[in-house]
């Protein structure tokens, strides 16, 4: 029986085939997924801010894009996981109320966003889909098996990715 | 001037930070009884420092829909202030208040939702101006922003403030009754670094 992995606020995990990983209720934090299709190995981290460099208090390192992406390859890369196979999946970032767009700290979802996309770029791994953006919750469930992302959100359809 | 880590608070800190949340929910509540022109009772309020993963299951779980009621604060303190409920709360509030007998989001028109940002806005504001009274400090507050969806993604726009400064986030959670429909809410407030400083030095820690 496969089982599905849960990945909170700030947290990391992985998982291998047949089971599946998953994060619940993703706002304007980003769900980024990488996986090796081969092994079969996937990983899923739920980063809420862009940069750790800019926050002093910075210890938990699944909480940011840059240090969470880093910390989720070494946990693939101890179950087996091919480094330069990686393939990126990513998913959140939304922007839940909907101020005025000149107030920075209500811009979050966008610039986690763009920092997660930052930091892909520069380790070379592939985005191969995204959904993102919008104003909306998004419940996120990942299947190494066959690589497909599927992503659910209140009253709309399930989206594949 | 006092220099708080929310990770490690002292129990002095921790204190006020009640205390300034039991006033407020205690106003919350004095402002939403003159609104509905009706007996109100309210629970002592409960407040806790939660980690991330624990925030969305406090209000039954990260899929579940809830109502987020938005304020940004700028002034002499800047952050936000959110009071959040449960579906079943939000339909015993508007009911409450139109005299409705409404049980899903689908019935209600521009009208019920404006009425729910109201009283968000109306609960907030009272809890607002409970503390700006206490500290005696000046707080502006935006308009009400609204938002029905679940439960994580509503609390990730806290949570991710609350990031900045630590891996635990302050929750008040206040209960109120009229008759047989309970109404329970959840205030979070979230001040910026300095502003959690200010707030604490206005009142001699």
């Amino acid at each position: 029986m496969s089982e599905i992995v849960k990945v909170g606020m700030a947290d990391l995990n992985v998982c291998v085939s047949p089971n599946a990983i998953t994060t619940l209720g993703l706002g304007s934090c980003v769900g980024i997924v990488l996986y090796d299709a081969s092994s079969k190995i996937a990983g899923l981290v739920h980063v809420m801010l862009p940069d750790s460099n800019k926050i002093r208090n910075n210890e938990n390192v699944a909480k940011f894009a840059d240090t969470g992406i880093d910390a989720l390859i070494d946990k693939m890369k101890l179950l087996g996981a091919n480094r330069t196979r990686l393939v990126a999946k990513i998913a959140g970032g939304a922007q839940m109320f909907a101020f005025n767009a000149n107030n920075d700290m209500l811009r979050v979802g966008d610039r986690n966003v763009e920092a997660s996309k930052q930091k892909l770029n520069a380790l070379g791994i592939r985005i191969l889909a995204e959904d993102t953006g919008l104003n909306y919750g998004r419940t996120i469930v990942f299947y190494p098996e066959n690589g497909e992302l599927h992503i659910k959100s209140v009253g709309k359809p399930l989206i594949i990715l | 001037m006092s220099n708080i880590n929310l990770d490690q608070m002292d129990s002095m800190q921790f204190d006020v930070l009640k205390e300034i949340g039991n006033i407020g929910a205690g106003n919350a509540t004095t402002a939403l009884s003159t609104m509905i022109n009706g007996k109100i009772d309210m629970d002592v309020p409960i407040v806790d420092l939660l980690e991330f993963k624990e925030l969305p299951e406090m209000i039954g779980g990260a899929e579940n829909i809830v109502v987020g009621i938005l304020i940004t604060l700028e002034g002499e303190i800047n952050g936000m202030m959110m009071f959040i409920m449960d579906t079943t709360s939000a339909f015993n509030l508007v009911n409450i208040l139109m005299g409705k007998s409404l049980s899903q989001f689908e019935d209600f028109s521009e009208m019920e939702l404006s009425a729910l940002q109201e009283i968000g806005n109306i609960i907030a504001g009272a809890y607002l101006s409970s503390l700006s009274t206490l500290t005696n400090i000046r707080i502006d507050a935006s308009i009400p922003y609204m938002s029905i969806d679940m439960a994580g993604a509503i609390l990730s726009v806290p949570a991710i403030e609350f990031g900045k400064m630590g891996d635990k986030a302050l929750l008040i959670e206040t209960q109120f009754c009229k008759d047989d429909s309970d109404v329970k809410g959840f205030f979070i407030l979230i001040p910026t670094l300095e502003s959690y400083n200010i707030i604490l030095a206005s009142l001699g820690l």
